[in-house]
């Protein structure tokens, strides 16, 4: 059996080792600030106040956060089932395509409670849509999703700006976006909300899409642990052999999963094209549906896990312009890096620290009890 | 369309070629040892950060060349060490190294010019500059071959001939020669290589070693060959397309080529046809000929032109059965 | 240099004193984490031999080829090459040392040809030029020599498995190799393919080579070598010289027991045929017919077993049999007549009653990354007791899990414990209790006690019995003989994809060997005749057999 890692228990699988991966990358992303000449602990401590020190920050803090909820549940989704979902930059793109028509032909007629749902309707369906055509690719015709999610990355944009530049923009207009939706096809900010505790959002745009997110928390956890279905996506994740065994279709789980991944991935269009600039423009999800990856790697793909690392990551994004103002020599890209060295630190080098800490957990459990399984297990 | 028109696209499109190949050639030498790498884009963009910022610094095009080349080797051993020693997921790495890349060049960029990620403006002795081949200026007049000679052939940069050069000598090196053969077993089945008294890692981090070696140079190509310097985000999804060339290549060299180069024309008549009318199509959206090589490359997965198929254990760490 | 008085069990003491051995090993002790492969060994193998080794499945046989072949570090001893020292630390260490090794499953590139595969790692030099044209005069050589024809210019993976093999044993060769070790190597044989195989490492010990045979087969043992050493639970247990010992000493010693081969059952008591097979046929994605037009029924209150060397279409047969794997052409009926063969879709069967253990649980049986609870209702998750719409009931699927664990004494009995953390033998049972405590009509079982410790096994065998006395139709696959015909009441013979004999559970190992070999006595013409013919050596090494 290739089982070339010991046991170890939960608490520190899942607890433990992947703390030690996140506080890692951020302290090599402490170095980086190190080296460009700042003081990192003073970078850290104003990127904590502009993410959270006063109302706007926050409010623009929850906005990110609200983003990342959802791109980070879309590729959580898909790793259930084994699948690398890279396209939800692309899925999301055309999301916003969805919102965009629900707005535009509602806008004029219905209060903006009527908008929402149609809206969140189509965002879902158009993201689920463009994630459709590879994962029918992957499931038919063994094309490898994750090259086939980038080039649809790039596909999406080139539509997109095709779409708002010939045939979206106003006539006689020559930016590359619609109309600004009228009231009916709006979201209402969290300003009110932010009242009641005496806080001021001020410009952010916090809109009531983050509870719109937060439902796609729950409705995530009861997909995939509390259905027959997503005990299906999880079978086929863990062992594709087992699951054909169960009568489990690839195909079907493949396509499945890759819909609901694309839908979550378009919903995410609700919070900037409706909440924040309320028309669609070039370029809206700048980068989401990739932070997406980071978030669901770093949250273990488990709901709870993913709003800790989206609101971890919206923190970041709030609080890294904060800093790029106050240090002008650390731009916003600071938070870019600090993706990469999270996908890298809990992705791709997840298993660096686990043998050191393995050992440091063997020197201090006395117990025997791992050994005897593992005695077992040779038999 | 006349002669010069034409001529005018074809030199063109070697020009958009040559990083595309440069690229390409590099992730067939990883791909090949059973690398995936989808960081080709990173590393090119890392290498176009350094070659500007070291070029500007000693007004060398040669120093920024090395340099180019030492920051993209850097993140290939990144690479390396994730895939090959740590046995890490190579998709997940490579998204890793291309955002690193992307976040790092524009936040050194701030830091160091102050320019918004831009690097100043180098001279022209911190750049490549076009060479004349001999004989092109006296055949200049020629009707036909001259004119190709001369405007096709002759007057491009350095880097553009060496990426055509890399072609056969990736041909030779892979087909004939103990490594290539070596390279072409161990992304076919490493436990074959290690039972012959092979190291897979050494092998597998050479591969990487002589990607980060070319994607340097393409990065290099970008910022001191084709422009005047760094851009943020000047690779602009190059590196994809060089993967996508790579797939439609199926991992071989003189088709790597052919697709370097279709993906270069694109992207020439693209810029040429901005908003003209071709006869029988109609207007032709700029979008739709951009986005060509994505769709190509769809198709060519789908398996409905032909089969691409993968180095064998491409993708997958290699553990010692026990 | 090591004399023979450190190395237990007895060896032909002239030899030693004459010629240091080809190979010595002493002391070799590794470990894996807390397991223990290798304790302590010590083995002399004289040069000029066949040396063979045998041991059940994890008794650490492969670990220590792969010490010596430098594939994996000992942890302490020492090895001796023609009485040297040598540190082996890697394959290339033990290249040099003039050792080559036949892996079980072929280290071959599959799109290179054989001469590219003989010189991969021996291309002496930087070009492939100069390499090639000597490798190709060297294996004409090694091909008069040794029997070892084989186009040097084909691909490797359009060859069968026999000539590939013999890729493997001429790639060895031609690196010098003076001591060969084969791991398993009649696995994957045509019974044809083996015979030669034989007549090679003849061949190779005439010339001088020694050779190492790694096996689990008796049979290979009796046949061919000339001593052998038996391994049990990492330890070398004994060294023997082959012509003074008997199958039934060696299975002693391998198992450490007299083994059991009596299952306590009944008379079985057929009824009425429950499944019923007719021209079934197999093609797999390659085109390669697997199955090749099997018809047999499995009454109610009977075990069918079926047996055959692994490869030769048992396992297409079940996954045709439980809907994995669609069929070509053919009927599958159970009772009630219906023609399943027509949709592969293994929810289906499972509705019609038909459960199946599967060969490999780890690959298709469990999912390990799964709690022991989720596993339970593997493939019958769909099931309304399992919850009702779209959503699962989880406490009604955990408390009939921690039924089935006290009923199958399954332990740890948490149903919350992670699949991967059970032994073996109580992940195996974790897939009976699933499949038949769902009281199915007709059973498929693939072998049912592969890595599974002995109190586990006859716990197995006596719930197969149980279910045959309860009236259910069982077809049993297993590659272990003994299995199959203690708990069999009708012998099913498979050779390359047919069933080629019906024998009685009586029938005697080498009848059934013979079978399995291709040899059918009863159709004694035609294709099988020649066959018969060719299979001559074959048959002779399973006609040294009756003693057992």
């Amino acid at each position: 059996m290739s089982a070339p890692f010991q046991k170890l228990p939960t608490w520190v699988e899942v607890g433990v080792i992947p703390l030690v991966n996140v506080v890692v990358a951020f302290l090599v992303a402490g170095l980086v600030v190190l080296f460009i000449g700042e003081n990192p602990l003073e970078a850290v401590k104003i990127l904590i106040w502009g993410a959270l020190g006063f109302g706007e920050g926050v409010g623009f803090t929850l906005f990110y956060t609200t983003n990342f909820i959802f791109t980070g549940l879309a590729v959580a989704v898909a790793f259930h089932a084994g699948l690398f979902n890279i396209g939800g930059e692309g899925q999301a793109y055309l999301g916003g395509l969805g919102v965009a028509v629900a707005a535009l032909a509602l806008d004029r007629y219905v209060p903006w409670w009527v908008t929402l749902p149609v809206a969140t309707v189509l965002a879902a369906l158009f993201g689920a849509a463009w994630a459709l055509i590879p994962a029918y690719l992957q499931a038919k015709r063994g094309s490898h999703i994750v090259i086939t999610t980038i080039m649809f990355n790039f596909i999406a944009s080139s539509l997109m700006v095709w779409l708002l530049v010939d045939h979206l923009s106003p006539v006689g207009s020559m930016q590359p976006e619609t109309r600004t939706f009228e009231a009916g096809g709006t979201l209402p900010e969290l300003g009110g909300l932010f009242h009641l505790f005496g806080a001021d959002m001020g410009a952010a745009p916090a809109n009531i899409s983050i509870f719109v997110a937060l439902a796609a928390c729950v409705f995530v956890y009861y997909f995939i642990w509390r259905t027959k279905i997503g005990y299906e996506i999880r079978a086929t994740g863990l062992n594709p052999t087992a699951a054909v065994y169960a009568g489990i279709s690839t195909v079907k789980i493949t396509i499945v999963t890759m819909l609901v991944s694309g839908g979550l991935a378009g919903l995410m269009a609700l919070n900037p094209v409706m909440g924040d600039q309320q028309r669609l423009q070039i370029d809206f999800v700048q980068g989401a549906g990739f932070v997406g990856i980071a978030v669901a790697l770093m949250g273990r793909a488990h709901p709870v896990g993913v709003v800790l690392a989206a609101f971890l990551f919206g923190m970041l994004y709030q609080g890294g312009a904060e800093l790029a103002f106050d240090m002008p020599t650390i731009s916003r890209d600071m938070i870019v890096v600090i993706q990469a060295l999270v996908i890298l630190f809990a992705g791709a080098l997840e298993h660096m620290f686990r043998p050191g800490i393995g050992r440091a957990f063997a020197l201090m459990s006395t117990s025997q009890r791992e050994r005897v399984v593992a005695e077992e297990e040779r038999s | 369309m006349d002669l010069t028109t034409i001529v005018l696209i074809l030199d063109s499109s070697v020009r958009l070629a040559t990083p595309l190949l440069l690229a390409c050639l590099a992730g067939l030498y990883s791909e090949r040892s059973g690398i995936f790498d989808i960081g080709l884009e990173g590393k090119m963009l890392a290498g176009a950060f350094f070659a500007a910022a070291a070029a500007y610094w000693t007004g060398s095009a040669w120093l920024g060349l090395l340099a180019a080349i030492a920051a993209s080797i850097v993140l290939a051993l990144v690479h390396g060490f994730a895939s090959i020693t740590q046995r890490g997921n190579q998709i997940v790495s490579g998204v890793a190294i291309n955002f690193l890349a992307a976040g790092m060049t524009a936040l050194l960029g701030q830091a160091w010019f102050s320019q918004g990620g831009r690097t100043p403006q180098l001279g022209a002795d911190a750049r490549f500059g076009a060479i004349t081949l001999p004989g092109a200026e006296a055949l200049r007049d020629v009707p036909v071959v001259g004119e190709i000679y001369y405007e096709l052939i002759s007057g491009h940069n350095l880097i553009v001939y060496v990426a055509f050069l890399m072609v056969p000598l990736t041909w030779w090196v892979l087909f004939r020669t103990r490594f290539g053969l070596r390279l072409r077993a161990v992304g076919q089945n490493p436990a074959a290589v290690d039972t012959a008294g092979v190291s897979v890692p050494f092998l597998r981090y050479r591969a990487v070693v002589i990607c980060g070696i070319l994607t340097g140079i393409a990065g290099a190509y970008l910022a001191i060959a084709q422009s005047a310097g760094f851009i943020v985000n000047m690779s602009a999804g190059k590196g994809y397309i060089a993967l996508a060339a790579l797939i439609f290549a199926k991992w071989r060299p003189w088709p790597a080529m052919g697709a370097c180069f279709l993906f270069g024309f694109l992207d020439a008549v693209s810029i040429r046809l901005q908003g003209a009318n071709v006869p029988v199509i109609g207007e032709v959206p700029v979008q739709f000929m951009q986005a060509l090589p994505y769709i190509l490359t769809v198709i060519l997965l789908a398996g409905f032109i032909g089969r691409a198929v993968p180095p064998k254990a491409g993708g997958i760490p290699y553990v010692k059965e026990r | 240099m090591m004399s023979g008085d450190e190395v237990p069990g007895r060896m032909p003491g002239e030899l030693d004193m004459q010629a240091p051995a080809a190979i010595a090993l002493s002391g070799i002790s590794k470990s894996f984490g807390a397991v223990q492969a290798n304790r302590d060994i010590d083995l002399l193998v004289e040069e000029g031999t066949i040396h063979g080794i045998v041991g059940e499945n994890g008794a650490g046989k492969s670990t220590l080829m792969s010490i010596l072949y430098g594939f994996y570090e000992a942890d302490s001893g020492d090895i001796f090459v023609r009485g040297e020292k040598r540190k082996i630390t890697s394959p290339d260490d033990a290249i040099k040392a003039g050792i080559g090794m036949v892996h079980q499953h072929f280290m071959l590139v599959d799109n290179f040809t054989v001469l590219e595969n003989v010189i991969l790692g021996a291309e002496g030099g930087t070009l492939l030029k100069a390499g090639v044209s000597r490798a190709r005069a060297e294996l004409k050589r090694l091909e008069r020599e040794y029997e070892l024809q084989v186009d040097p210019d084909a691909v490797v993976g359009d060859l069968p498995v026999g000539l590939q093999q013999r890729v493997e044993i001429l790639k060895a060769l031609f690196r010098g190799a003076d001591t060969l070790i084969l791991d398993e190597p009649t696995g994957v044989l045509t019974p044809s393919e083996a015979d030669h195989l034989f007549r090679i490492l003849r061949q190779l010990k005439s010339q001088g080579k020694t050779v190492i045979l790694i096996t689990h087969k008796l049979r290979e043992i009796m046949a061919i070598t000339d001593n052998v050493s038996i391994m049990r639970r990492g330890e070398i247990v004994a060294t023997l010289e082959t012509a003074e010992t008997t199958p039934e000493q060696l299975a002693e010693l391998m198992v450490g027991r007299h083994v059991l081969l009596r299952v306590e059952k009944g008379e079985a008591a057929p009824g009425a045929p429950l499944l019923t097979v007719t021209n079934l046929s197999v093609v797999d994605g390659n085109g390669v017919a697997r199955v090749s037009d099997v018809s047999f029924e499995v009454r109610a209150g009977e075990i069918v077993g079926i047996a055959g060397v692994s490869g030769n279409g048992q396992s297409e047969l079940l996954e045709a049999l439980s809907g994995i794997r669609p069929a070509t052409s053919g009927e599958i009926r159970l009772a009630d007549g219906e023609d399943l063969a027509r949709r592969a879709d293994p929810a289906m069967r499972r509705r019609s009653k038909l459960a199946h253990v599967p060969e490999d649980r780890h690959r298709m049986g469990l999912v390990m990354g799964f709690e022991e609870n989720e596993n339970a209702i593997l493939g019958y998750h769909r099931d309304k007791a399992y919850g009702r719409g779209v959503f699962l009931d989880r406490s009604a699927i955990e408390a009939e899990a921690r039924e089935k664990m006290q009923q199958y004494d399954i332990r740890p009995p948490d149903p919350r414990l992670k699949t991967a953390n059970f032994s073996g033998g109580n992940q195996q049972k974790i897939v009976l209790a699933r499949e038949m405590e769902r009281d199915p009509d007709v059973l498929l079982v693939g072998q049912p006690t592969r890595g599974v410790d002995i109190g586990a096994i006859e716990f197995i065998h006596h719930q197969l019995v149980a279910m045959r006395d309860a009236g259910k139709a069982i077809l049993l696959v297993s590659v272990e003989l003994d299995e199959i015909r203690a708990l069999s009441d009708r012998i099913l013979v498979m050779f390359s994809g047919k069933i080629v004999g019906e024998r009685g559970p009586q029938a005697s190992e080498g009848e059934l060997g013979l079978m399995m070999a291709g040899v059918t006595p009863e159709e004694g013409e035609g294709e099988s005749a020649e066959e018969a013919q060719a299979e001559g050596e074959m048959g002779r090494a399973s006609a040294a057999e009756p003693k057992a």
